[in-house]
């Protein structure tokens, strides 16, 4: 076999006229209803510019005009991918607010709820990024766990996706009865399946290819633009609420903090993100593991510290958590009235979007749609 | 360092420009800053060795029937402390206040929601356009006084 020649081009001195390209809003690989105004030099990426809100739907406007359990549902539909991590912020945020203090089995419920959640959406996550790169298989794999994964959902609150599970000052439903055993057949089958994805996905050659040394974020960038969440993590800062600000139980979980660490590449690249992803299921399958062993036995009224009547005094505070695609927080402001005043949503996906022009410069296009895909946006969230 | 603290040390590097500072019960305490020194305070908040307030957190306006107010949520990942700052703009006419997006690039798209949704201006901003409504579209939904319209482009909006 003949040996294969590669040719030296030096893009820096060949310029062609610049055009411009429109990426979506319909379009499969802007995970969602996102359009992209796209400068092209050739296939090179010049300049980069996020047209949002096709999906606006006035969250904050609507949230003005209901009660405070009603906003629930609208906190449903914002990441429609990982729904019981965002009720869990505005939940714990208005307990603490309203001083209620739910039973022990309540919390362990909602953080094996939160962490199967992560895992859904990081499943998700990882298996699109597959898909956007070309590899099919584990897409099947994947969402063929997270199936499970929403069965036990359906099971708890009756919806798929959309759950309204989290209560303040309470549940919905108890668990179902076996929960603990279900849960640990779900980790047993997410760790299999993290073992075969890892082969046949992050450490194969052309995944490599595809995602090593593109998108890089050095670590200043991130915490200037304010990303957080496994984008972050992906640079190699070590930043979690979950352990630096603990809420709710987290703190009697043993976990580690999972980073980038620039194996197959350059440190905050594609891959790096996805690997933290990865890794991170492992960590919740550990925090899930825990809490089953730890969960008080026995059954529990679930609504007894559900207020009849919610009506705060007058006040305001910002509630945030760690959900999947980084620090979701709720800044709300209460005039002592039935309803909030204001209800501003700290997105997670809107600051991790915006520092997509900055690291998707000087890429080839095909480059762009994986620094896209690794930043695990959702556009509910986004345009909310 | 304490919410309390970090007003203190600020209100003697800055005088008058920091107003007051506010605890409420349960609530969060914030810092109210003049208009005319937030970008000063946001500066000396993220370079100062013992704040280092380097990742802004959140941005957001909030109608108060008489007036509009811009808060500010910052956090320093480095010495794991929080602080709330505003800013009180009692002209409803024609809100305005100095962009922090050159301290921190998070401000960017904030500010651009915070001016879509209120009308704030944000004096500075690089690209202070409509983000999440149409770019042509009328009026700032969330202000108390805003009132939906009937018809966007000749078509009815269905509610």
């Amino acid at each position: 076999m003949s040996e294969v020649k590669t040719f030296e081009i030096d893009f820096g001195k060949v310029h062609s006229e610049r055009m411009r390209l429109n990426v979506g809003p319909q379009h499969p690989s802007t995970h969602g209803v996102l359009r992209l105004e796209v400068e092209l030099d050739g296939e090179i990426v010049t300049e980069v510019i996020p047209h949002i809100g096709y999906l606006h739907r006035c969250f904050e406007k609507h949230a003005e005009n209901m009660t405070y359990p009603q906003v629930i549902p609208y906190i449903d539909r914002m990441d429609y991918i990982a729904a019981m991590n965002n009720e869990l912020p505005y939940v714990l945020g208005m307990e603490k607010f309203l001083e209620i203090k739910v039973a022990e089995k309540i919390d362990y419920i909602r953080v094996i709820c939160a962490e199967l959640n992560r895992i859904a959406n990081h499943q998700l996550a990882v298996a699109t990024f597959g898909l956007d790169s070309g590899a099919f298989t584990p897409f099947l794999f994947f969402f063929r766990d997270r199936e499970m994964i929403i069965t036990l959902f359906e099971r708890l609150s009756g919806g798929r996706l959309l759950y309204n599970y989290f209560w303040i000052g309470g549940l919905m439903n108890d668990t179902p009865a076996n929960f603990g055993d279900d849960c640990m057949d779900i980790v047993k089958q997410v760790r299999a399946t993290n073992a075969e994805s890892l082969n046949l996905l992050m450490y194969n050659e052309i995944f490599i290819k595809r995602t090593a040394n593109v998108g890089i974020m050095p670590a200043d960038v991130a915490v200037n633009y304010g990303v957080s969440g496994p984008v972050l993590r992906g640079s190699g800062l070590p930043y979690d609420l979950r352990r630096s600000e603990p809420y709710s139980i987290y703190d009697r979980f043993d976990f580690d903090v999972c980073v980038g660490k620039g194996e197959v590449g350059t440190l905050g690249d594609c891959w790096d993100r996805n690997i933290v992803r990865m890794n991170e299921m492992e960590e919740s399958c550990k925090i899930i593991e825990q809490a089953v062993a730890q969960m008080p036995k026995g059954s529990c009224d679930v609504r007894e510290f559900v207020p009849k009547r919610i009506k705060p005094a007058k006040g305001e505070f910002y509630t945030k958590a760690e959900n999947p695609k980084g620090e979701l927080g709720f800044y709300i402001v209460s005039d002592g009235s039935l309803k909030p005043t204001r209800v501003r949503s700290r997105a997670t996906s809107f600051v991790n979007l915006s520092v997509l022009p900055e690291i998707s410069k000087g890429y080839m296009i095909a480059d762009l749609i994986m620094i896209l895909g690794s930043l695990d946006i959702v556009l509910g969230e986004i345009d909310r | 360092m304490t919410a309390n603290k970090i007003y203190e040390k600020l209100k003697a590097e800055l005088g008058e420009g920091i107003q007051e500072f506010v605890e409420m019960p349960l609530s969060d305490p914030f810092i109210v800053v003049s208009r005319d020194t937030i970008l000063e305070a946001c500066l000396v908040l993220r370079d100062e060795p013992e704040f280092l307030f380097d990742y802004m957190v959140n941005l957001s306006g909030v109608d108060q029937k008489d007036s509009f107010a811009v808060v500010y949520h910052l956090y320093s990942i480095k010495l794991n402390h929080r602080v709330v700052m505003k800013v009180i703009l009692t002209d409803r006419e024609s809100p305005s206040v100095p962009s922090v997006e050159r301290v921190w690039k998070t401000a960017n798209w904030h500010e651009r929601e915070t001016f879509d949704m209120f009308g704030i201006t944000f004096d500075g901003h690089p690209n202070l356009i409509r983000i999440l409504t149409p770019y042509d579209w009328v009026g700032h939904p969330l202000r108390k006084d805003y009132k939906t319209p009937d018809f966007y482009k000749g078509l009815k909006v269905p509610y």
